[in-house]
């Protein structure tokens, strides 16, 4: 069975490592928060100028002042800390942010990233993306294998405006995790059910198959 | 101490008018200049360039400004929960400049601190970069960005006294700061404006020196966009 949105969030969480900092992106990415492994601290950084994420306030404590990058109502956990967006992003571009999780309508094979514009039909702007992919070493992309049309989303080279040129370091579908090597995608795990065949047959991009590949496990 | 204190938004705002470019401060809904806003809606001023992270909601924010067509021009990195706002871009009414959000940030830092422009690799390679000077560091590859140049910058802070001194509170600090250095005049609209002496001034977060015009604010509405909770067990 393909995963669903929160089993590749579950998928991803498992990528975490201790005393990491994260930014998450909206969608898919903010469910990771959900599933951090035991034994493991991390902070969640909301390039809005939050450090110390927590989780969504107990209903009737919620406050205008305090929201994530999603302009949802959030809480800072003990020994968090609040800055203006120029700091913000000096962590990102500085690189003291350790990993950025992000959603994606396309990725290339050479790490090329596009999630921010539709020619014509949809402009919502670029946010924080293209600052956080020019700028971090390890960027998860979380996002279904195929888009509405049941069309590949992993291809040889972005249709859309690019985000960020070869940044992408790994992909985490529902489908399969794969990295992004020199000459494609290296496929390293599947979903649980899910064939070698059926994850070629919804990859445009280069696939690189070396061995047996593993299911996920959960 | 200098008195940067006017009495009411009326005074705030003199001197604005049409085809300006101003900074709005505030990130989504959250931390923007709400009093300021109402006032440029009142005031009727048109063909605005309005530097600002986002543009408001369809009713509230500068989207009171898109409804009135006062808007020439948006500088913003996200514009996504604005209907009005895509329809008038997407039909060529409203001129569009996205960029980066950290960009934004540093080149309203930038404005305010006296530098030109500076180089930052977010945008290498995509369509931000087009007719950009560009230039490679230490093997990596940086876009060349400049300052920008408002008339007037509007700024909401949850504190302020009587000198221009401002504290924020939480995450509606988001732009205010770097915007409050940029404006040639920067107006701060406050939630509670206090007397010299009662802010720490280690506790400070833009100090005086930044701020030429200063009034208490009214009537906040401080709308939540997204009111996520987790429910009372």
């Amino acid at each position: 069975m393909a995963l669903n949105k929160t089993q590749i969030a579950q998928r991803i969480a498992q990528e975490l490592q201790h005393n990491w900092y994260v930014n998450l992106g909206i969608g898919i990415p903010t469910l990771v928060a959900n599933y951090i492994p035991k034994g493991i601290d991390i902070e969640f950084q909301s390039e809005n100028g939050l450090l110390g994420m927590g989780p969504f306030p107990i209903e009737g404590t919620e406050d205008a002042d305090l929201i994530n990058a999603g302009k949802q109502t959030v809480t800072i956990l003990q020994g968090g800390s609040l800055f203006d967006s120029a700091m913000s992003f000096a962590m990102i571009r500085g690189q003291h942010v350790q990993l950025t999780v992000l959603g994606a309508m396309e990725v290339a094979q050479n790490g090329d990233i596009s999630n921010w514009k539709i020619p014509g039909r949809m402009v919502k702007g670029m946010g924080g993306a293209m600052d956080l992919v020019a700028s971090a070493d390890n960027i998860i992309v979380a996002m279904m294998h195929t888009n509405k049309r049941g069309e590949s989303k992993l291809l040889k080279k972005c249709s859309l405006p690019l985000t960020g040129v070869g940044c992408v370091k790994k992909v985490v579908t529902n489908l399969a995790v794969l990295d992004v090597v020199e000459d494609g995608f290296k496929l390293l795990e599947r979903a649980p059910g899910v064939t070698v065949e059926e994850i070629k047959n919804a990859t445009e991009g280069n696939l690189i198959i070396d061995g047996e590949i593993p299911e996920m496990d959960l | 101490m200098i008195n940067k204190v006017v009495k009411n938004v009326e005074e705030a705002l003199q001197g604005v008018e049409s085809g300006m470019e101003f900074m709005l401060g505030g990130f989504g809904l959250c931390g923007i200049p709400e009093n300021s806003i109402a006032q440029l809606v009142k005031l009727e001023v048109t063909d605005l360039t309005c530097i600002s992270n986002n543009a408001g909601v369809d009713n509230f924010g500068l989207g009171q400004l898109l409804q009135k067509r006062q808007i020439k021009k948006m500088i913003s990195s996200y514009v996504g929960e604005n209907d009005e706002f895509e329809r008038q871009m997407l039909s060529g009414e409203l001129e569009v400049d996205l960029i980066p959000q950290g960009t934004l940030a540093e080149r309203c830092r930038a404005t305010g601190a006296g530098i030109p422009a500076f180089f930052t690799p977010a945008g290498y390679g995509t369509e931000v970069a087009e007719g950009k000077e560009t230039r490679e560091f230490n093997g990596k590859m940086y876009v060349l960005e400049h300052a920008f140049n408002p008339e007037f910058a509007f700024v909401k802070a949850w504190k302020g006294d009587t000198a221009g001194n401002l504290i924020f509170k939480g995450t509606a600090r988001n732009f205010n700061p770097m915007m409050a250095m940029a404006g040639k005049i920067t107006v701060a609209e406050v939630e509670e404006l206090v007397e010299v002496g009662e802010l720490d001034p280690n506790q400070i977060h833009t100090p005086g020196i930044f701020v030429q015009r200063i009034f208490q604010g009214k009537d906040y509405e401080k709308r939540i966009e997204q009111r996520t909770v987790t429910p009372k067990v």
